[in-house]
Parts: structure tokens; sequence; C-alpha cells
């Protein structure tokens, strides 16, 4: 196969960026979209031109490093799939494979299609956890969790991080990522000691980097790779207003928060 | 040329006592570090996976400074997220005669009688802990509807010991481990560096005293000096090019420790996987792994007749051959790796194969869906399908999966004592990256409990009696001391002449070149002139390397080709070692098999009267000429005998 293809280059956080297109032949159908783009970085390094920046990892959706924004959506127009399972032939032998990064005020750009979601961990250090030190942990069957709020907690718990949802959100909001982590610790018993200070902090947190808010235009759940249902927000929302308001009563009752 | 030491270094510093108080009584003995003194030790740990996670989280709970580096953007990508079947623990909840002495028994065994009793049988003990301490994390483990815990059984095992969290057991444990580490760094106990590269490990006075690493943003090389050193970087599977290991898996970290002095083991025992996609074509980057708990409703089998090109569908019950089952009933498809990987491999080499290429053989879920209905299947296997589906355009559901076997893991690694820490003082190795527990061949669903504890339980204790013991805070090094502006100028050495490399060969084609060769000659299936052949030819290839290969680019920035090419010079090394280790081992054990030494079955032929002891090699400034350290392995408990699964 054949394509022609349209990536974002920008050679630095600061620099102006812009599209530059090339030509890429040999293409075979069972290739990744990454593959195709080993294969177009072969060909620029042998004629002595930078290679397109990108990042990935695992190559199998696991781990949550790639990202791209593939003719206009996050990942490509395939459902729940990242852009290293990404098959070329889903595309049209012969045509434009337009490639750029993620796009958000949050996760600058490092170079070309590389960005930094340095935000994410530090909404996870506010409070995206249980505390429990190694050692401190009673027997695993002393604290029951029926099934169907285990299998639950894991469709929320399968996020990967690629931050697919901010980059698919017009308001670039990070609501379907935060909302995944407080929605699996709400449901466990294990999360419920700091169910209400978790809430709190990972939102503040969230806003702080300036991530947009949610407007439920669910462009989110669409571009999500491993299927995160939008009702985690609702989910979040709810957890947020109970806190919040538990946080009142706390205060109103002079315990402080 | 082989050369072995006259005096082997070693020693395992083994506790004493009866191999199931050993532990106990270690923990009871050794010298601990006060809680107002933790915090006065600075701690490296490198690697974020699930034994760095987890050790740079608990030093961190204990009071320790932790600095700790990883080569993705985020500690959450290491590649332990991509583990998918299942962590094993000796809880015995099913009541189907499992233990701790059955877990460490099986392990040994299923080692090939190449690991070391006494860390096995820790590792067996603290299995249970693990358990615990990932459910108190929130890990949504698969759970039973009473919310007890669910169990499968996994490759090798006749019990159900194996936990998991649908078919992304390592996700959901790395992300526990990530979760307890950013409370650690919420605390401010652990400062997080991503994006670095540790490219040198530096000593003072012959202990590790710091790290010498690239930031691979800014290209800014950066040095940090602390008490003590801990690697967790994982394993070499990439030295292969294609293998079920992420990209960015590397030996470069464990390499740089190596060529310091730190002694590399046993690194031919290499794990080829039985249950991959094959492979497509060249332009390949990876192969994908099913999981193995595929095997517990697959059935594996081909063609009885030579070459048939018929579509699986139209070969009748009685024309199929489900060799694992007609060979190994007592285990069936369930048979360890190794030795399901290389009867699939004896299947296609005598043209039994299927598929394109004829290297493959089908994993058949028809006669599972019929028994267990499609929505079991699906519940059981569901993502795994998908997966398959995507890659290969296949549904499992409708015609068998074709699999193939494929480099997964390494057995090898660097050197370790009982206590973890390397021949280099103050060096400790978790997790893959060292040498330990899984002898020549680690058994399913082990790597993740090796590596949670190490990093949870043993490393918190051990470190503690290696600080309290050194007179480190005392002597605080900084990093204006001149071994750390000599690692700092080795590296930028390398780094120039690599960035400024305009061959015409591009670091792919060498690594790939690099991988046909391991694969040929030093992957599933050994002899003596192949491995010879291999040495030369990876020698010839080293050289051409540093003369031909074009990098570009600039040392100033994000360049992933520069980021490669220090990896595979590493590996162009490496490989020769892995080469060189499996020709002197003049036997067949677990994951190496030596054509020459098997049993008229064609099963591993060991030699305990002269290889039953660690293999492990010391840097002598050549690749070539590495130096032999053995340490003799016993048997006290676990009796050698020849592993048999018939
Ligand atoms: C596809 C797949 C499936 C698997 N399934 C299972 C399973 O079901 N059960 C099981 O028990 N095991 C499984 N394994 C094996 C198991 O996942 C690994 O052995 C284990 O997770 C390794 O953990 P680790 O912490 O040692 O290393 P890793 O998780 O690989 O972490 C290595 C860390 O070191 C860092 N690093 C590496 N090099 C450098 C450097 N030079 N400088 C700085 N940082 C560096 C990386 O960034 C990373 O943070 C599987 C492996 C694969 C590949
Ligand atoms: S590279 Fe890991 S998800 Fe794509």
């Amino acid at each position: 196969m054949k394509f022609n293809v349209k990536v974002w280059r920008q050679s630095g956080p600061n620099a102006k960026g812009g599209f530059k297109q090339y030509a890429v032949d040999g293409i075979l159908p069972e290739m990744s979209l990454l593959e195709m783009l080993d294969v177009l970085n072969e060909q620029l390094t042998k004629q002595g031109e930078e290679p397109v920046a990108f990042d990935s990892d695992c190559r199998e959706g696991i781990c949550g490093t790639c990202g791209l924004v593939v003719d206009g959506m996050a990942h490509g127009s395939r459902l729940k799939c990242t852009t290293c399972e990404l098959r070329m032939r889903h595309f049209v032998d012969g045509g434009t494979v337009t490639i750029e990064p993620f796009r958000a005020k949050s996760f600058p750009v490092i170079k070309d299609l590389v960005v930094d979601r340095g935000a994410f961990d530090r909404i996870m250090a506010a409070g995206g956890y249980v505390s429990v030190n190694a050692g401190s942990a009673p027997d695993a069957n002393a604290v029951l969790v029926p099934k169907d709020i285990a299998e639950k907690a894991m469709d929320s718990a399968a996020c990967i991080g690629c931050g697919a949802c901010v980059a698919a959100c017009p308001n670039a909001s990070a609501s379907l990522f935060v909302s995944a982590k407080i929605t699996q610790f709400s449901l466990l018993p294990q999360g419920q000691a700091e169910r209400e200070r978790r809430a709190l902090r990972m939102v503040g947190q969230m806003d702080q980097e300036g991530f947009g808010n949610c407007s439920n235009h669910a462009e989110c759940e669409a571009a999500c790779p491993k299927g995160i249902s939008i009702s985690n927000i609702a989910t979040m929302r709810r957890e947020y207003m109970r806190a919040a308001r538990l946080h009142e009563e706390r205060a109103e009752a002079g315990g402080g928060g | 040329m082989i050369k072995v030491a006259e005096e082997s270094i070693l020693n395992a510093n083994i506790p004493d006592g009866p191999i199931e108080s050993k532990w106990k009584t270690h923990k009871a003995n050794i010298k601990l570090v006060s809680p107002a003194n933790k915090r006065k030790y600075t701690v490296i740990v490198v690697g974020t996976g699930l034994a760095g996670g987890a050790a740079a989280a608990s030093l961190g709970e204990l009071g320790y400074n932790v600095l700790n580096f990883c080569i993705q953007d985020t500690p959450r990508r290491a590649h332990s997220v991509a583990a998918q079947g299942g962590i094993n623990a000796a809880k015995n909840y099913q009541n189907d005669g499992d233990s701790v002495w059955r877990l460490f028994y099986d392990t040994v065994k299923g080692g090939d009688f190449r690991a070391r009793e006494a860390n096995v049988y820790r590792l067996a003990e603290l299995s249970t802990n693990i358990i615990d301490q990932c459910a108190a994390q929130g890990v949504p483990f698969a759970r039973e509807y009473g919310g007890t815990l669910a169990n499968r059984s996994f490759g090798g095992a006749q019990v159900s010991r194996t936990f998991y969290a649908r078919g992304q057991t390592g996700q959901q444990l790395l992300l526990g481990c990530y979760s307890s580490l950013m409370r650690q760094v919420d605390a401010g106990r652990v400062k997080l560096f991503t994006r670095r590269e540790m490219l040198d490990l530096v000593l003072v006075d012959g202990a590790a005293r710091g790290i010498v690493c690239r930031n691979l943003v800014t290209g800014a090389v950066e040095s940090y000096a602390a008490d003590a050193v801990l690697l967790a970087t994982g394993g070499y599977s990439t030295v292969f090019f294609l293998s079920t290991n992420a990209v960015n898996c590397n030996v470069t970290a464990a390499w740089r420790c190596h060529k310091k002095g730190a002694l590399f083991a046993n690194p031919c025992y290499t794990q080829i996987h039985p249950t991959c996609i094959p492979l497509a074509g060249e332009s390949q980057s990876k192969l994908t792994l099913m999981s193995e708990s595929l095997r517990n409703d697959g059935r594996v089998w081909v063609p009885k007749k030579k070459g048939d090109t018929r579509p699986a569908s139209e070969i009748p019950e009685g024309e199929r051959d489900y060799f694992l089952e007609r060979i190994y009933p007592a285990f069936g498809n369930l048979v360890p790796r190794d030795i399901a990987s290389r009867a699939a491999k004896r299947m296609c080499d005598t043209g039994y194969g299927v598929g394109g290429t004829g290297y493959s053989v089908y994993l058949d879920f028809g006669d599972a869906i019929q028994r267990l209905g499609r929505d079991v299947v699906r519940d059981r296997y569901g993502n795994l399908f998908d997966m398959y589906h995507e890659i290969t355009g296949e549904s499992p559901y409708e015609m068998p999966m074709r699999i193939y076997p494929a480099p997964h893991y390494t057995m090898g690694g660097l050197w370790v004592d009982y206590n973890l820490m390397s021949n280099i003082p103050g060096l400790h190795v978790l997790g893959e990256a060292n040498f330990s527990d899984h002898g020549a061949n680690r058994l399913g669903a082990s790597a993740l409990m090796q590596g949670l504890a190490d990093g949870y339980f043993v490393i918190p204790y051990t470190l503690g009696h290696y600080l309290a013991g050194s007179d480190v805070l005392k002597n605080k090094v900084t990093t204006d001391h001149p071994a750390f502006k000599a690692s700092v100028a080795a590296v930028n050495e390398q780094t120039k002449r690599l960035v400024g490399a305009r061959g015409k060969r591009t670091v792919r084609d060498f690594h790939w070149q690099l991988g046909r060769i391991m694969w040929d000659h030093v992957g599933m299936a050994r002899n003596e002139k192949g491995l010879e052949g291999a040495i030369r030819d990876i020698r010839a290839l080293r050289e051409e390397f540093w003369r031909d290969v074009n990098v570009g680019g600039s040392d100033g920035d994000f360049n992933k080709n520069l980021e490669f090419a220090g990896r595979v010079a590493d590996f162009m090394e490496q490989g020769e070692l892995m080469a060189l280790d499996a020709l002197h081992r003049k036997e067949s054990c677990g994951g190496h098999f030596r054509e020459e030494f098997q049993t008229p079955e064609g099963e591993a032929r060991r030699d305990d009267q002269n290889f039953c002891y660690v293999g492990a090699w010391q840097w002598s400034g050549n690749a070539s000429e590495p130096v032999l350290h053995k340490e003799d392995l016993e048997f006290d408990y676990v009796h050698l005998a020849q592993r048999s699964y018939k």
C-alpha cells in the first residue's frame, strides 16, 4: 500500500509547528500505523532528514504511551483501539493520512508528536490511591467484594492513562480520566476511608492543571480505547458533591476539613 | 576461549538453618536503620515496574529519601503493565492442596534445578502477602459471587493458585503499585525522574554511590548521588529485536553496571513463550503475546498430514494431532512453556506447521465454546480474542487462533546474593533484571510475584541491613566527586560518537540483523556449530555497527535514534555473552536447549555432575573474553530429578 502522510512537525516546545507531507510506499495491510511511521522514519534517516518524533512502548494497546490524532480523531476512527493497534488495512490505499499530536493546553508539545502528560501524574498524586503501607494489609479474603462490584471497578480501572479523552474533548477536559479513578475506588470497600478527601483533591488538582470542564459532549467516551463509560463522570460529580457537602457539614460542626 | 576464575568471588550469603525458617531468622538477625535515621539516607531506584515501583513506594513509606527513575513519561507505563495472565500465590483458597511448600517445589522443578533453593522458598512464602497488599490497594482482582477471590490454574501447575484481573493482571498490579508510589510522591518522600535513561553506575571506593543518566527530552547528561542504588530495569528479550517486550526494553542499565564490575549470571537462560501471534512481515516491530491462560481451555493441534493446506474447519477431528495432549497426557496443553514451545517448533520444523509460512500451530477454542458456551468463553478471554482479531483480522470465535513461540522473558540477569545485592556493595538488583528465582525456566504467573516480593517485602529489610552495616552516612558523596565527572565524560563521549555517526545503515537495521542471529542460533534450540557461528557473526556485526551506523539528529533534544543506538550498542556486546554462556553450558536445562544434549524423546538432558551451578560472568574489558565465576547450587529439599510432565 502507498500513502501520503501529512505529519505535524515541531522542533521543540516553543517552536512554531506545521504540517509536512511525505510519501511512503510498500506498506503492508497488517502493519500498524506506528510501523508505517517506522518505515517513514527509516526513510528519513537514510535521507539525512530528522525522523518524526513520536512516543510508543508496548505496541499492544496497554501502556498508554502512544497517542496520536489520526485523521482528526484521537487514536483514529476505530472504536476501542489505540494508535499502536490501528492497522493499515483500515486506510484507503493511495490516500492521505493526517497525523497530529494530542492537542491541549495542559499537554504541551515536546517535539513533533510527543506531548507532556505529566499533569496526569500530578492528579494521581493528589489522592489517586489507597493509603496502605506494605505489610499492613489484612488477609485478602477478609474483605469481601461482590463479583459485580469487582467487575464494575475493573471497568473503570481499565483506563490506560493515554489522554485521548482530553484530546477528543472540545473543552480539553480530563474528566473521564479522573472520574475513572475516583469511581474505581468509590466502588471498592478499600477505597472508602479516603473517599471524600480523594474526590475533592483530585478534582481540585485537575482544575489547577488547567483542564477544561465537562459539558457532556461524550467525545471522550467515543475516543477512549478502553471503552471507559461517561457514566464515570456522573459518578465523579456525585462523589464530589457528596464530599463537598460532608466537608461543609464537618466544618459547620467545627470539625475542620 | 572461556576463562574460569581461579577463585569464585561469589558468596550467596544464604542464612543458616532449615529452609522454612531461613527468612524469619534472617529478618530477626539483620541490622535495622532507626526511624529517625532513615530520612538521612538517599536511595536511587532505577525502574518503576512492579519491582522498582514497589521498592520505591515501600522505601518511601519507611521514610527513606527516594529518587526514582524511568524511561517512560510516567511510572505507570513500565512494561509490567503488559502482563496479562496472572500472579501466583500459595494462598490455598481453593482447598486444592496448595501450600508454600508446593509452590516452592513447583518453582524449583519448573526452573529445572538451576535456581537457588533458599531464594525460591522465600518467594513462595512471601507470595501470600503480595495478594493481601494488592487487594488492600484496591486492585480489582476477579472475584466469586460470594466476594472471595477467584483463581485459575496456569501453565505447569496442578493447583489453582493464580490470581488475576481479567486479562490485564499486570496493568492492575502496576497501577496499584503506581498509586502507592504516587502517594509517596505526594508525601514528598519519593522524587520522580521520568524520561531519564540510566547510562552509567558511579562507584566510589568500590561501592555504588550514584548514577549518570540522559534526560531524554533535553538531552542533558545528569548525575545523581545516593547511598545505595537499586536496579529494577526489567529484562532483555529485545536483544532478539522481535519479542513480546515493549520497544524500549533494554539491557543498557544492567549492562553498564556489568561493565562497572557487576557479574551477569546465566545470560543464556531465555524464555520463549509458546502462545504468541506469529510473525507476519519484516517491518513488524514486535510480537504480541496471547496469554498462556488460553491454554486452559484452548487445545493445541496441527494436521496429521504434512503440508496440509486445508483450512482448519475442513480438517476432520480424526485428522488432527493434538500433540501436547498426545505426548504429555498428564499435563496436556498445560505443560510448562519451554516444553510447549519446543514441541511446537518441532512440529513446524518437521513440516506440520500451518499458516502462510508454515510456522504456526492452531490453538482451538471450538470444544470450549461447545462445552462452556460463547458467553463464558468471552468472559474469560474476551479481551484477548478481541486483541487477536484486531491484529490478524480473524475471529477466534469462528476459527482457531494461530500461534507460534516468541522471546518473552529473560531468567538471566545481574547476579545477586540472598539479600538481592550484587557483588558491588550497595548495588541491589530486583525483578526481571536479576537472575535469582527462576533458574533455567520461569513458570507462568511467577514474574509478577517475584517483582513484587522483591520490592514490597525483601528489599525493605535487606537494604536497611546493608545501610546500617556500611559507613555511607559518614562518607556522604556529592556529584562533585571525580568519579561522577569521569562517568559523565565517558557518557558524553559515547553520545557524541553515536550522534555523529553518519554511516549507511540505520540503527533498526542493525538491531534487526542482530535479532535474526540471536533467534536463529541463540534462541529456542542451540548447538555448538550454530553458537560458534553466531559469535563470529555478532563480532563482525558489532564492528560494522561502530563503523557504519547512521544515527543523526542532535544530542541536545528528544532523539529516538540516539536512544536506540546506545541500547543496540550494548546488545551487540551482551548478545555475544549470551552465546558464549550457551556455548559453555554443555547441557540442556529449561529454556536453554542444546540439541546435542537431549533424551531419546527429545527432552532436555541436564548434566548435574558438571553444570549444577550459576554461571556468573565478569567483564574483563573485552566483550569476547569474559571471566566465569561459578556459584554451586545445592538441592537439599527438592531432589534432583529429570523433569517429567508425561
Ligand atoms: C507481554 C507480557 C506478558 C506477561 N505476562 C505475565 C504474567 O501473566 N504473569 C507474570 O508473572 N509475568 C508476566 N510477564 C513477565 C512480567 O511482566 C515481567 O517479568 C515483570 O513485569 C518485570 O517487572 P520489572 O519491574 O522487573 O520490570 P519492568 O516492568 O520491565 O520495568 C522496568 C523499568 O525500568 C525502567 N528502565 C529500564 N531501563 C532503564 C534505563 N536504562 N534507565 C532508566 N530506567 C530504565 C523502565 O522505564 C521501567 O520503569 C509478562 C511479560 C510480558 C512481556
Ligand atoms: S504503545 Fe502502548 S498503548 Fe500504544
